[in-house]
């Protein structure tokens, strides 16, 4: 398994293959509290890096997931919608978001490595 | 406004002892939530009983002619005996809402008008009300009082445990009690839909009496996150999302709190145009709205029948109890009944939804 990155806006991204696997952080979850929606992407839409990906709801306020880094949705987590709990008991693993089909997998030399974002949450 | 220049209720220190996230709501540092979060929270409060901070709350008294005070709301405070207490509302010239407000008379048939109003409105409220009682009632703040809402199906039998006297109470009595040594003025009301009382107690005796309510093992801390998922779901507006001054009380379908008597004296501020609102009918109406999805639509979104805008939403979010987003808005009064499909927009997106009655969790107030 390749390294996980991280982005200042609290998503994490993993290369599996050909394709990324994204999703928000154990601190994003735990901040965002009780999730209760999540609004997916089309398969076939073109995110770009720090754009609009997603969007997750907990009981007070709704909350926008960005897109790491350029790519292809080719999958979404379509357990998420009747389970979205699954993104505050397993955000790093079955309350993944969205899988990507990278435009230049470089850019995610670019993010931050897991002790880079444990310091940037201190 | 920084952080700094907040003010903090006399339980702030207990709050952050409770492990709770403070954020700033009308001037205040208040807890939205506590480490088990607002889901859980909710769901206790529903269950057994939850302990608010309400302090932020403007409290006052108010003595002397109250036929001054009266002229401004829509309640009949001669039919206020000692003991009891009302909901009513702070109209402007035009009919508008100010505010929403408790009346009470909990210190007996002399000892004047107990009056709640919201912590953002508290001081336009009270300005206008000592600028209109022109010298003849007077009206003192309480600013040297907490308050506390015991709230949920375990309230009485903790605070009766505490308070046996209260036990006489039904919904929208209160009185003058001790607890713990400490003289508290207590309703049996609050912002739940449960059973529960509000507890105005002095600033400095605060932390002692959460504590206190706190050691039985039934009571949780809630916070402000809880609070409003907890009143969406028991169909209570919140004022300046639900109602402003640009809603009439019909509007509002709050034209219960209009006392009988008042529209029969068509004396309260606005009178002549909510009377007429009353008996043709307004344009639009505050009600409850179901989504058919699991997509909560938040204040703002807009309601739409067919691709035409008819309505807003004042309030929504998930209902925790009802397990589905809740929430409600105004719509054109043609559109108002139970039943009628509509569409919220949500990020774009029409989503199917319907109007429904409220409130969304049943009212167990303990009406004796």
């Amino acid at each position: 398994m390749s390294q996980t990155r991280y982005t200042k806006d609290h998503e994490w991204i993993r290369l599996e293959g050909d394709t990324a696997i994204v999703g928000i952080t154990h601190f994003a979850a735990e901040q965002l509290g009780d999730v209760v929606f999540v609004e997916l992407p089309e398969i076939g839409k073109t995110v770009t890096k720090g754009g609009e990906m997603a969007v997750v709801e907990s009981v007070k306020a709704a909350s926008e997931v960005y897109a790491p880094v350029n790519g292809e949705v080719v999958e979404v987590n379509s357990e998420l919608e009747s389970a979205p709990q699954t993104v505050n008991e397993a955000p790093d693993g079955a309350g993944w978001f969205v899988k990507l089909k990278l435009s230049d997998a470089s850019q995610l030399d670019a993010l931050m490595d897991e002790a880079a974002y444990k310091a940037h949450i201190g | 406004m920084a952080e700094a220049d907040l003010k903090k209720t006399p339980l702030h220190d207990l709050h952050v002892e409770l492990g709770a996230r403070m954020v700033p709501f009308a001037g205040y540092a208040m807890p939205v939530q506590y480490s088990d979060g607002i889901m859980a929270e909710h769901l206790h409060t529903r269950d057994q009983a939850g302990l608010f901070d309400v302090s932020h709350m403007g409290q006052a008294d108010v003595t002397g002619d109250e036929a001054a005070l009266e002229v401004l709301i829509t309640a009949d405070l001669s039919a206020l005996k000692p003991g009891e207490q009302k909901y009513t509302l702070l109209l402007n010239d035009e009919g508008g809402i100010m505010d929403d407000l408790m009346v009470s008379r909990p210190f007996g048939a002399d000892g004047g008008i107990f009056v709640v109003v919201n912590a953002a409105t508290k001081g336009a409220d009270f300005a206008h009300m000592r600028a209109r009682f022109a010298g003849r009632a007077t009206l003192t703040e309480l600013a040297d009082r907490a308050l506390l809402a015991l709230q949920g199906p375990a309230a009485a039998t903790v605070f009766t445990g505490l308070v046996p006297e209260a036990a006489k109470l039904v919904f929208m009595q209160c009185g003058v009690f001790q607890l713990d040594g400490v003289e508290v003025f207590a309703s049996r009301s609050g912002y739940t839909g449960e059973d529960g009382f509000e507890i105005s107690v002095p600033a400095g005796k605060a932390d002692q009496i959460a504590r206190l309510l706190l050691s039985d093992a039934r009571v949780k801390p809630i916070g402000l996150g809880a609070r409003d998922s907890l009143r969406l779901e028991a169909g209570l507006c919140l004022y300046g999302h639900d109602m402003d001054e640009g809603r009439t009380p019909v509007e509002a379908a709050l034209t219960w709190a209009i006392a009988r008597t008042r529209r029969e004296r068509a004396d309260f501020p606005g009178a002549a145009r909510i009377l007429k609102q009353i008996a043709d009918g307004a344009g639009v109406k505050r009600v409850g709205i179901r989504p058919h999805d699991r997509a909560p639509a938040r204040e703002g979104a807009e309601i739409a029948v067919n691709g035409e805008i008819v309505g807003v939403v004042t309030s929504g979010g998930f209902g925790p109890t009802v397990g589905a987003p809740v929430a409600m808005g105004y719509v054109r009064s043609d559109l108002a009944k139970p039943g009628t499909a509509l569409d919220l927009m949500v990020r774009g997106k029409a989503r199917p939804a319907e109007i429904v009655s409220m409130p969304f969790a049943p009212h167990r107030f303990h009406r004796g």
